[in-house]
């Protein structure tokens, strides 16, 4: 959860490098230390949304509304926080985040509320939330943690629609709802749409990426 | 009032509805310490314990609280704040009382707090609108769930070491792959009961 800490260079941003830097702060979420494959951070509420590619991608805008919002309030507070009851603190701000987000959702996508449940109050509980909060905001300037923040969700929204698009076109044979796979000739695979669909899905996404980009230290246990 | 029996709630949220295999909730602390049945065993209790407390808690605050007050907006801050302050408790009881239990479960009290299971299952209480006895059920039966689910894979985990995994899917992938199979095996209680 420390990885961010190799590129924390104080407050003050000298502008000449801070394009770069931004830059690969962005890479870095995104693509480098992508929050699911390398980090398998927050793969819970990932998974059970992924059932259609919708509600992926709306959590996958919740997770970008709060982290970014999140790791900016954190971050200008970061001086301020004692360091003894910050944990707390980034618990509040990422609730208060995540309870605008459920009120929206609430009163203008009502049908969208009732889909995803319990799972946009469990953003709160999402690793990658707090885990940015914890290695990258409480370090860097407002900006650069914003930056942290919106790269770190599209990587995850990312990962959450390759799951989601893999899930819904075996499983029902439709991409955000348009038949693409015609009834004609292809049989539902219903067992994706259900649990198990999600963790086969996850696991040959996770054997994928790591088959790609072979990790030098290899998890311990089989 | 959801209409269903408390004998039901209990043995679906074990089996056909459980937590981790059908509800997704918990995966985290499932894929990090599922490596051997003690650790595993001792997480297990540890939060079936704090479930049970938690959703009792959170239920009387829920409906004693916030619903008088019209204050059920606030309930994904009251939850969390309820179970920091119930695990910090905890753990500061077990280590003035019982310190041979401190450190059975102690080391993993401060994981729980963050374990999406504890506030996915409070979630899940007030979405379902049960009352008191099914919130206490549904709570205990959810820990147990999800304590069979980890020993489950502490138990294959151990097994595995033996086994000639490929490399890039060594880690979570395969237990990735292994979860879905369980999750296939526990659909198959489906016709048991329904909710």
């Amino acid at each position: 959860m420390s990885q961010a800490s190799d590129h924390s260079h104080g407050s003050g941003d000298e502008c000449s490098s801070c394009r770069g830097l931004c830059k690969e702060t962005m890479k870095d979420g995104i693509y480098k230390n992508n929050p699911i494959t390398c980090q398998v951070l927050g793969i819970c509420s990932c998974l059970a949304v992924t059932n259609r590619l919708e509600n992926a991608l709306v959590m996958g805008g919740a997770l970008l509304f709060v982290l970014t919002l999140s790791n900016l309030i954190v971050s200008l507070l970061r001086k301020q926080m004692p360091h003894r009851i910050r944990m707390i603190a980034e618990v509040a701000i990422i609730a208060t985040f995540v309870i605008f987000f459920d009120l929206f959702l609430k009163a203008f996508y009502f049908d969208m509320s009732k889909q995803l449940g319990p799972y946009v109050g469990l953003i709160i509980t999402n690793c990658i939330v707090m885990g940015r909060a914890e290695a990258f905001a409480l370090q860097n300037s407002p900006l650069m943690s914003m930056v942290d923040g919106i790269a770190n969700s599209i990587g995850f929204a990312i990962v959450l629609a390759l799951v989601a698009v893999v899930r819904e076109l075996v499983g029902s044979g439709t991409l955000l709802g348009v038949q693409v796979l015609s009834e004609a000739w292809y049989v539902k695979n219903v067992l994706f749409v259900l649990a198990p669909g999600a963790f086969f899905t996850a696991g040959f996404l996770i054997w994928a990426f790591n088959a790609i980009h072979p990790r030098p230290q290899s998890e311990t246990g089989a | 009032m959801n209409p269903t029996p408390v004998v039901s709630i209990f043995i679906a949220s074990i089996l056909t509805n459980n937590i981790l295999l059908a509800s997704f909730l918990g995966m985290c602390s499932f894929l990090v310490c599922s490596n051997s049945i003690e650790t595993a065993a001792g997480l297990g209790t540890a939060v079936t314990f704090v479930l049970v407390c938690t959703t009792t808690l959170n239920y009387l605050i829920y409906h004693l609280i916030l619903v008088p007050l019209g204050l059920e907006v606030l309930a994904f801050i009251i939850f969390i704040a309820v179970i920091a302050a119930f695990v910090q408790f905890v753990e500061m009881f077990v280590e003035r009382f019982s310190p041979s239990l401190y450190y059975a479960l102690g080391i993993f009290l401060p994981l729980i707090t963050v374990n999406c299971a504890i506030l996915g299952a409070s979630l899940f209480m007030v979405l379902r609108e049960y009352n008191f006895i099914q919130s206490v059920a549904f709570g205990f039966g959810a820990g147990l769930g999800w304590t069979v689910a980890i020993l489950i894979m502490a138990g294959l985990r151990q097994r595995m070491g033996y086994s000639n995994v490929p490399e890039p899917l060594r880690g979570t992938g395969i237990v990735m792959l292994i979860t879905g199979v369980l999750a296939m095996t526990f659909m198959g209680f489906a016709g048991m009961i329904n909710m």
